[in-house]
């Protein structure tokens, strides 16, 4: 697992409203029970962690639709980090 | 001395994004002009995501006050004062020791004197200089506004500041009213003051994630989100047989005010919240539904908002719903937060005694969860007997007025 990854799953885990153990990459971000000031307080955190900026506005951007899975937000992470370094 | 009493309103102050007065900020409404802009009241905009607020313009304190009064004047303070000024002017009263004892002074304001805690932070986080401003606390204090309106009107009867976060200046206009009504007092001052478009609330704004990039519109398909905005809007309050024994002008009559809060999540708005203040309001007013024709919806321009008030609109109106003209003012002015709700029920008032249902602007077409006449775009000509105006907060609490056509 990559370090963004496993960075994203620590982000992740704090948020989560389940009592689910481990948190996957195929989880879903709903399956685990985030609400939108959940998503929001998240965002914040992997701009954080990643000193990126995420376009996201609540009205017009669901996260649960955008980010199904974990496994998304790694993904759209991955690639803000690399245009970050390009 | 105590009873219940018909309460009209004899004067009304506005200081907006769209003019400087009540006369100018209504042509704006009723011309549907919008008042946004880009960020110049910040320090260093070009750092900020936002682009767009909702400030006044052409202000130049100087012409209101003399420098040494400036000393203890946060901008939200200059404004509450001179939107107060403009009210008891309107209102033709003059505060002699008899009326100024009676006399309340209730103002809404949301956080503050913002403009001065961002320049002091500067001043010892970023410069740091080992002093600030020796008036720094009185200025900033949450209740500056309303001290400062009665020390400059003269008013020495009951004053503070109500902080209910958006539906501040509800509350606040609510509690002068039946304070009016129920013979606590002869006259009331109030309304809301609002002025916090510094760089450090706007970053915050930001981080909510809520704000729309250029355009706010209420309602419609497509919207993205509200707008911040300042202000200050004022209002006098008299009994009816008061107003009359001296031949007052009478704007309007406020009839009803009703409160709820949520009890839920901190900034979901909440249809059973907003419900229950709608019909508390109504109650208290005396009033049917179908009595109303117009209403001033908090319409923030959020997804959230617009179609959980639309909701609300329909569980208390039922068929009725079909036939009120639902517009938000905040199209135009933004959302002046804890002056909102005094920005928008002098707008209700103006909307009543001219007859006029001021638009929704940025309209682009109807979105399914909001099905009602939210006045796209361009203002109406209508016969407004009896309107409301609403206000829903952070915090899960929410504020209505009823006001009627004099008559």
């Amino acid at each position: 697992m990559s370090d963004i990854a496993s960075d994203v799953i620590a982000i992740v885990t704090k948020k989560k409203r389940v009592d689910k153990p481990t948190v996957e990459l195929s989880d879903r971000l709903e399956a685990l029970g985030l609400e939108s000031l959940d998503a929001v307080e998240m965002i914040f955190d992997l701009e954080e962690k990643f000193d990126i900026e995420i376009p996201f506005n609540a009205n017009t951007n669901n996260p649960r639709t955008e980010f199904d899975t974990v496994g998304d937000v790694v993904n759209a992470i991955e690639k803000l980090v690399a245009k970050k370094k390009s | 001395m105590i009873g219940v009493r018909r309460v009209v309103v004899t004067g009304l102050g506005a200081i907006t994004p769209l003019g400087n007065t009540v006369a100018t900020y209504w042509d704006g409404l009723k011309g549907g002009v919008s008042g946004l802009g880009p960020i110049t009241l910040s320090a260093t905009p070009e750092q900020l995501t936002q682009k767009v607020v909702a400030e006044i313009k052409d202000y130049d304190p100087l012409k209101h006050f003399e420098e040494r009064e400036l000393a203890t004047l946060d901008r939200v303070s200059q404004i509450a004062v001179i939107a107060a000024r403009e009210a008891i002017a309107n209102s033709r009263l003059s505060f002699d020791m008899t009326l100024s004892v009676r006399t309340a002074c209730i103002i809404g304001c949301g956080v503050g004197g913002m403009m001065t805690l961002d320049e002091t932070y500067r001043r010892v986080y970023l410069e740091h200089k080992k002093r600030v401003f020796p008036l720094s606390i009185p200025r900033l204090m949450v209740n500056a506004p309303a001290s400062q309106i009665s020390m400059h009107c003269g008013i020495r009867g009951p004053t503070y500041v109500i902080a209910s976060a958006c539906a501040s200046a509800t509350h606040a206009i609510g509690t002068a009213f039946h304070m009016v009504r129920s013979g606590a007092v002869d006259c009331a001052v109030t309304g809301g003051s609002e002025a916090c478009l510094t760089f450090g609330t706007i970053r915050g704004w930001e981080a909510m994630r809520v704000m729309a990039p250029e355009v706010c519109r209420p309602f419609s398909i497509g919207r993205e989100g509200m707008m911040i905005g300042e202000g200050a809007a004022v209002l006098v309050l008299e009994p009816l047989e008061r107003a009359q024994a001296r031949g007052a002008e009478i704007l309007g009559e406020i009839v009803g005010f009703g409160m709820s809060a949520d009890a839920g999540d901190l900034t979901a708005p909440d249809v059973g919240g907003m419900s229950r203040a709608i019909e508390g309001a109504l109650i208290d007013a005396g009033l049917k539904p179908q009595d109303i024709q117009y209403i001033n919806a908090h319409g923030t321009g959020t997804t959230a908002n617009d179609e959980t008030e639309t909701k609300a609109l329909h569980q208390v109106f039922g068929e009725h719903a079909q036939k009120l003209a639902v517009s938000s003012t905040k199209s135009m002015v933004g959302h002046a937060l804890g002056a909102a709700g005094a920005l928008e029920m002098v707008a209700t008032m103006m909307a009543i005694s001219h007859g006029i249902a001021p638009p929704t602007i940025g309209y682009q077409g109807p979105d399914p969860a909001c099905d009602l006449d939210y006045v796209p775009n361009k203002a109406r000509a209508m016969t407004i007997e009896a309107a409301m105006s609403n206000s829903f907060a952070f915090g899960g609490l929410n504020a209505v007025l009823a006001a009627k056509k004099f008559s």
